[in-house]
């Protein structure tokens, strides 16, 4: 059960945003940058490390959410995804993104674990300074949207059957305040 | 500022978190910013955000500095002991929050309102914290540079205009 009194038609983070579109606002307009963006950093890439720090922070609604948006713009290789929240190292994904998970991870223990060696092995990598920032920045907010959700014990649904309809939402459409104003995916009804 | 586009809604959350209306008073919110930000050892964060809060606080000021030296020994009220305690736990992790740490709010008349503003406060310094040292920004160490942005902080945050 939530901690506060929230929709449980509406889970994980959309319930939170329900409560208080105020601030759903802005968190919304910082998630679209962050994750659908395509300048630099791909948006599978994005995905991934999403996937990955919610992984780290044990946020199941989070990690299962991203993990099956990037799986749509991976073309629906849910193995490599998995692989990735798990042992990114021995996954098929470019170094580059290697060595920016490994910053994401330092981030997610905290800001002061990453360090100069690990800004440098990335930059080796071909990393860029903005690939850089929208790793850290990425990680930083997944401490948050982690942290809200499981914070306040928002719903988490265990039919796993409900989150490829959600991730389709997204990849569709971005996301912001309709994912919890209008109405939520549903499975479609054999007619 | 490196990513304006990124700025503008860190800002937007930031004012309405901090500023916007709450049932928590902006000091009481400085100080979770402030708690917060001391528990995950970002010495930027900290010093500014206790900086606003002993601004708000006014002639109650010390407050700021006995709840970041040892908090259930502070003079703070119990409900805000209870809000910080729970303030506390988001920081370590999200699952670390109790429904007992959550009965003993309530019991102390915390409404849902001011659950929901502590915990996206906790969380959204949890980013905040790791931004700012993740990418080592640069961190002023003397004091008065930290009191006199309390100050300007205590108005409001606005992005700043790209300097001429």
């Amino acid at each position: 059960m939530s901690h506060i009194n929230l929709d449980n038609n509406l889970p994980g983070i959309r319930g939170l945003m329900a409560f208080r579109p105020e601030t759903a606002e802005p968190m919304g307009v910082l998630a679209n940058i962050l994750l659908r963006e395509n300048k630099g950093l791909k948006q599978a890439e994005r995905e991934l490390i999403a996937t990955h720090v919610s992984y780290l922070n044990d946020c199941f609604y989070c990690h299962h959410s991203h993990g099956e948006i990037a799986c749509i713009y991976l073309g629906g290789d849910r193995d490599l995804v998995d692989q990735v929240r798990k042992d990114f190292l021995h996954a098929a994904i470019s170094e580059k993104l290697k060595s920016l998970l490994v910053i994401a991870g330092k981030v997610q223990q905290g800001g002061k674990f990453v360090t100069v060696d690990d800004i440098k092995n990335a930059r080796e990598n071909g990393a860029t300074d903005l690939d850089i920032h929208d790793t850290v920045l990425i990680a930083a907010a997944f401490c948050m949207f982690n942290r809200y959700v499981d914070g306040l014990a928002s719903h988490t649904p265990t039919d796993m059957t409900s989150y490829p309809l959600r991730a389709k939402q997204i990849a569709e459409k971005g996301y912001g305040n309709h994912i919890f104003s209008t109405k939520q995916p549903a499975p479609e009804k054999n007619t | 500022m490196f990513r304006p586009e990124t700025g503008k809604p860190l800002y937007d959350l930031a004012q309405v978190l901090l500023r916007g209306p709450s049932p928590l008073s902006e000091a009481e919110r400085e100080l979770i910013a402030a708690y917060v930000s001391h528990r995950n050892d970002c010495m930027f964060c900290m010093s500014s955000h206790a900086a606003a809060s002993r601004y708000l606080y006014g002639e109650e000021k010390n407050i700021v500095d006995e709840v970041l030296n040892d908090m259930q020994r502070s003079g703070v009220s119990n409900k805000m002991k209870a809000l910080l305690n729970i303030a506390g736990k988001v920081q370590v992790l999200g699952k670390k929050v109790t429904p007992e740490d959550i009965a003993a709010a309530r019991l102390l008349e915390a409404n849902d309102r001011e659950i929901h503003d502590t915990v996206l406060i906790a969380a959204a310094f949890s980013m905040f914290n790791r931004y700012v040292d993740g990418l080592a920004s640069f961190t002023p160490t003397d004091p008065a540079t930290y009191e006199e942005m309390g100050k300007r902080m205590a108005k409001g945050y606005v992005l700043p205009n790209k300097q001429a």
